[in-house]
């Protein structure tokens, strides 16, 4: 398998703070690559930096063989690196559809001449952005939602909205961050099956969780990061079993001792 | 029932439907002959009324569309005004070439106020905007040799068409219609593209915008630029209809009219600006009895329009305003109250 993006040696300062520390890495196209650590080890800002919300203090993001730290956000969705956020970020007044037809921006050509004198450019790209967004929806099994507000949904429901409208935008490389966060354990378990269908399109996904249990039965690779440094990277089951991890997460006291105990049984 | 779905959008479904086609056209119509029965100071009046429609339309782009808060569009009129007066007054110059290089005066104003603005939002883009369009006026103000100062510039000729001199009220009352219909029509393109999904997605929410691959400052600089071009068109009308312009007529004072008439129409609407231009024009109009006092009433009906619909007129509203509020409670307590009896 090839690599889709490499990370070489990223850190981010926050002044004194060193969120993201000289972290290093492959992610394989069509995998699904987690992220986890404790709180506040920089996961997001990782993520951020991928993105292009923030800037990298040192290292470089190689994507499909180009550099491309420093790009902007919406550059980088050009580029195919499409995102959703910690805190749902939909488009509230506008329809499912509408939300999604958004994410179509990228491939649309024509311009405001086309637009104010009404082209066979413009009404063949309106008609087909639509009937786009419908298929999309319809492949992702929300065809039901359609002409429902966003903001009237469920949670759950405007979280697979949020990520149908990443993938209008077609991208190689699809960011979640913490997808499943603020979610009961039925609309965790829809999720985790969603997702699992939408790689089955081909798409690689990033994803950054809490969840253990969510994260250890979705990803094909993990990796841990602990005060902004990568401390572990390999399978779930090898991730499993790694001293590093459960030391980050319990510490070297007398929960992770037991930890170990309850492995060897 | 998957293929109904999406046999629904043909490129008749995305165009008007003919109920309101229909409407459109009958008013357009009826606002035809409307000026042929009015006098010549209510033609007068209708005439201030349009140009200001253009103006607070203009503003409602940057505003009401990207979500943005500029309050100088007097400014870009300003530039607009002067351009069209002294094409035509210095240099002899047609109107029609006049009006639209004032448009595009206007235009290149706002992309010049737009650049250190993308990156500002809120109040603070509210100071810039409102700084630039004071800085245009204290150049008209100052610039003596080229617009007149305090002076102003006078005697600016009347348009003609055809060899029919658009001189009277009534004559540019349909000059003024005909930008408004073009101006309408143009925005309603441009909303319903593209161009105007961008803008609401970034009123909507500008970081979600910007993972979607949306130049968030383009677009931002592109609603100064369009809405730039009307505002300086309508400068241009205002120079041709008064035949006098100073630089006191694009103050301050002028920006907060132009974007309490937004708000009072209801931003982000195509027709929002058409009724907040017409019921405070209108109304200032119908209390010019009162005089002095007409400022009292204005901002008594502010006030009141802000705690009644905060959306304005024709704004969607999202929460129940307080009447609305009221009703309800009264609604549910006689319900009760009927309950309450039937037990």
């Amino acid at each position: 398998m090839s690599v889709i993006m490499e990370s070489k040696n990223v850190s981010k300062q926050f002044g004194g703070l060193r969120a993201v520390d000289n972290v290093s890495t492959q992610v394989p196209e069509g995998s699904i690559f987690g992220i986890i650590g404790p709180n506040g080890a920089g996961k997001t800002t990782y993520l951020n930096l991928l993105s292009g919300a923030h800037s990298t203090t040192s290292g470089e993001f190689i994507f499909c063989g180009e550099n491309i730290t420093g790009n902007s956000v919406h550059k980088n969705a050009k580029k195919g690196i499409a995102r959703t956020f910690q805190q749902i970020q939909l488009f509230d007044s506008m329809t499912v559809l509408d939300n999604v037809i958004v994410g179509f921006h990228k491939h649309e050509k024509s311009n405001m001449a086309d637009a104010i004198f009404r082209t066979k450019r413009y009404w063949r790209e309106e008609v087909e952005i639509r009937q786009k967004g419908i298929e999309l929806l319809e492949r992702l099994e929300m065809a039901e939602y359609i002409d429902q507000i966003a903001s009237n949904l469920s949670y759950g429901m405007q979280r697979k909205v949020e990520i149908a409208r990443a993938l209008a935008t077609s991208p190689k490389l699809l960011l979640l961050d913490e997808p499943a966060a603020g979610m009961n354990a039925n609309e965790t378990y829809t999720l985790l099956e969603f997702i699992k269908f939408i790689r089955t399109k081909g798409y690689t996904i990033i994803v950054i969780e809490h969840d253990i249990k969510f994260i250890l039965n979705l990803c094909d690779e993990i990796m841990v990061l602990n005060f902004g440094q990568k401390i572990a990277q390999g399978t779930p089951s090898e991730i499993r079993d790694n001293k590093a991890v459960i030391e980050a997460y319990f510490g070297t006291g007398r929960v992770a001792k037991h930890m170990g105990v309850a492995k060897d049984e | 029932m998957e293929g109904d779905v999406k046999s629904r959008i043909t490129k008749k479904s995305l165009k008007l439907s003919k109920r309101n086609l229909i409407i459109a056209v009958a008013v357009f119509i009826l606002l035809l002959i409307m000026p042929q029965f009015l006098s010549a100071y209510l033609n007068g009046v209708a005439v201030r009324v349009m140009i200001y429609i253009l103006l607070v339309a203009s503003m409602n782009i940057v505003n009401g569309y990207t979500g943005q808060f500029t309050v100088g569009q007097m400014g870009f009129a300003n530039v607009g005004a002067y351009v069209t007066a002294i094409m035509m007054t210095n240099y002899e110059i047609s109107f029609w070439i006049a009006v639209v290089v004032s448009g595009l005066a206007a235009s290149l104003m706002g992309a010049l106020v737009s650049y250190p603005a993308r990156k500002l939002s809120g109040l603070y883009l509210a100071a810039v905007t409102l700084g630039f369009s004071e800085i245009l006026r204290v150049i008209a103000l100052n610039w003596i040799s080229v617009t007149g100062g305090a002076m102003g510039i006078a005697g600016i000729p009347v348009p003609e068409i055809f060899g029919f001199r658009l001189s009277t009220p009534l004559s540019t009352f349909y000059m003024v219609f005909a930008f408004i219909v073009i101006m309408l029509i143009c925005n309603y393109c441009v909303i319903s593209s593209k161009v105007g999904r961008a803008w609401i997605s970034i009123r909507e929410n500008e970081e979600a915008a910007k993972s979607l691959g949306i130049n968030t400052y383009r677009y931002k600089s592109l609603g100064f630029i369009y809405g730039g071009f009307w505002a300086g068109i309508a400068g241009a009308v205002m120079a041709v209809f008064y035949r006098f312009i100073d630089s006191n007529m694009f103050s301050m004072a002028d920006n907060f009219d132009v974007l309490a008439m937004m708000i009072i129409g209801g931003q982000g609407t195509l027709f929002g600006p058409i009724v907040g231009s017409t019921l405070v024009i209108g109304s200032l109009e119908a209390f010019r009895f009162t005089a002095a006092y007409r400022g009292i009433i204005f901002g008594g009906v502010i006030i009141f329009m802000m705690w009644v619909r905060p959306q304005g007129i024709l704004g969607k509203s999202t929460k129940d305003g307080p009447i609305k509020m009221f009703y309800n409670k009264l609604v549910s307590r006689s319900k009760a109250n009927r309950k309450g009896g039937t037990a």
